[in-house]
């Protein structure tokens, strides 16, 4: 036996305003998300092993080599990887909080993170 | 009438199961955090089946004893925070009629996200769990929308019960 899914009409609108009320904020947080952003993390392993602030155009050598990592015009992106399929420098150029590149076969981590530290600990998890 | 007990006993144990299948089988939105909420099915039936006090006590013991069996002090707070809320909310939903059990059911997935972020924005002491709110709101809708449909499936097969 097939059921029709019917829905009322405040029902219809409920969804409608979660969705634009959803996507309203995704777009503040997008546009006040690039403010706050200023440096980048590197992690090896799972290990920090710099912070560089995305102000300053530089060139970072991570993992003793296997990764080289490049900021310009406040954007992050991996330019060099020792790695075959090359995928972390495929992908495109980090700036918002939380963006990420990530490297798996050197296990390098490249997140961009605002200056105020980490937001999240083990208890958010 | 007599069986009252009975009853809420039963609901109780339905509402921990579905927590406990939930943390057996966890089905991945490939968001970490985002869980179906099977348990919110029973609380969505006994809403219509029950005196909302009756509901908002199920709730509460459902959240502490699957929190003292599954989780941890985190996770009640976090839990009790959201269920309470979520309840709250379609009980309000309910009363002011023209929505159906999904769209009850739909208010009180994204409350029960909601109430879990407040609860996160003032352990961690920061709105930058914010931008994990689109994420919640669009997920509550989508799983609250799954339980709106079993629910009502499910409230279809018990129109002779009534508690």
């Amino acid at each position: 036996m097939k059921e029709k899914i019917h829905l009322k009409k405040k029902d219809w609108i409920l969804i409608l305003v979660i969705i634009v009320v959803a996507g309203l904020s995704f777009f503040l947080h997008n546009l006040l998300g690039a403010k706050g952003a200023n440096c980048v993390v590197v992690k090896v392993d799972g290990k920090i092993e710099g912070t560089y602030s995305l102000g300053k155009d530089q060139e970072i050598s991570i993992n003793g080599g296997t990764n080289k990592l490049a900021i310009k015009y406040n954007r992050a992106s991996m330019v060099e990887a020792d790695c075959p399929d090359q995928l972390c420098v495929k992908q495109r150029s980090i700036s918002k909080a939380h963006e990420s590149i990530i490297c798996l076969p050197n296990k390098v981590v490249v997140e961009v993170e605002s200056a105020e530290g980490s937001t999240f600990d083990a208890i958010s998890n | 009438m007599k069986s009252k007990v009975a009853y809420f006993g039963v609901f109780t144990a339905l509402a921990l199961i579905f927590s406990y299948v939930e943390t057996l089988i966890p089905i991945n939105f490939g968001i970490p955090g985002v869980k179906l909420g099977l348990a919110n099915l029973i609380i969505v039936v006994a809403l219509y089946k029950m005196r909302l006090s009756e509901a908002f006590l199920l709730s509460v013991t459902r959240v502490l004893l699957s929190g003292f069996i599954f989780g941890n002090y985190f996770s009640i707070v976090y839990s009790l925070a959201g269920g309470i809320l979520s309840l709250a909310v379609m009980a309000l939903l309910k009363k002011s009629g023209g929505f159906s059990v999904k769209g009850v059911s739909i208010a009180g997935g994204v409350f029960h996200n909601v109430g879990q972020l407040i609860v996160a924005a003032l352990v961690v002491e920061t709105f930058s769990v914010t931008y994990y709110f689109p994420v919640l709101l669009i997920a509550g809708l989508v799983t609250g929308f799954v339980i709106g449909i079993v629910a009502e499936l499910m409230l279809s097969r018990l129109t002779n019960i009534q508690f």
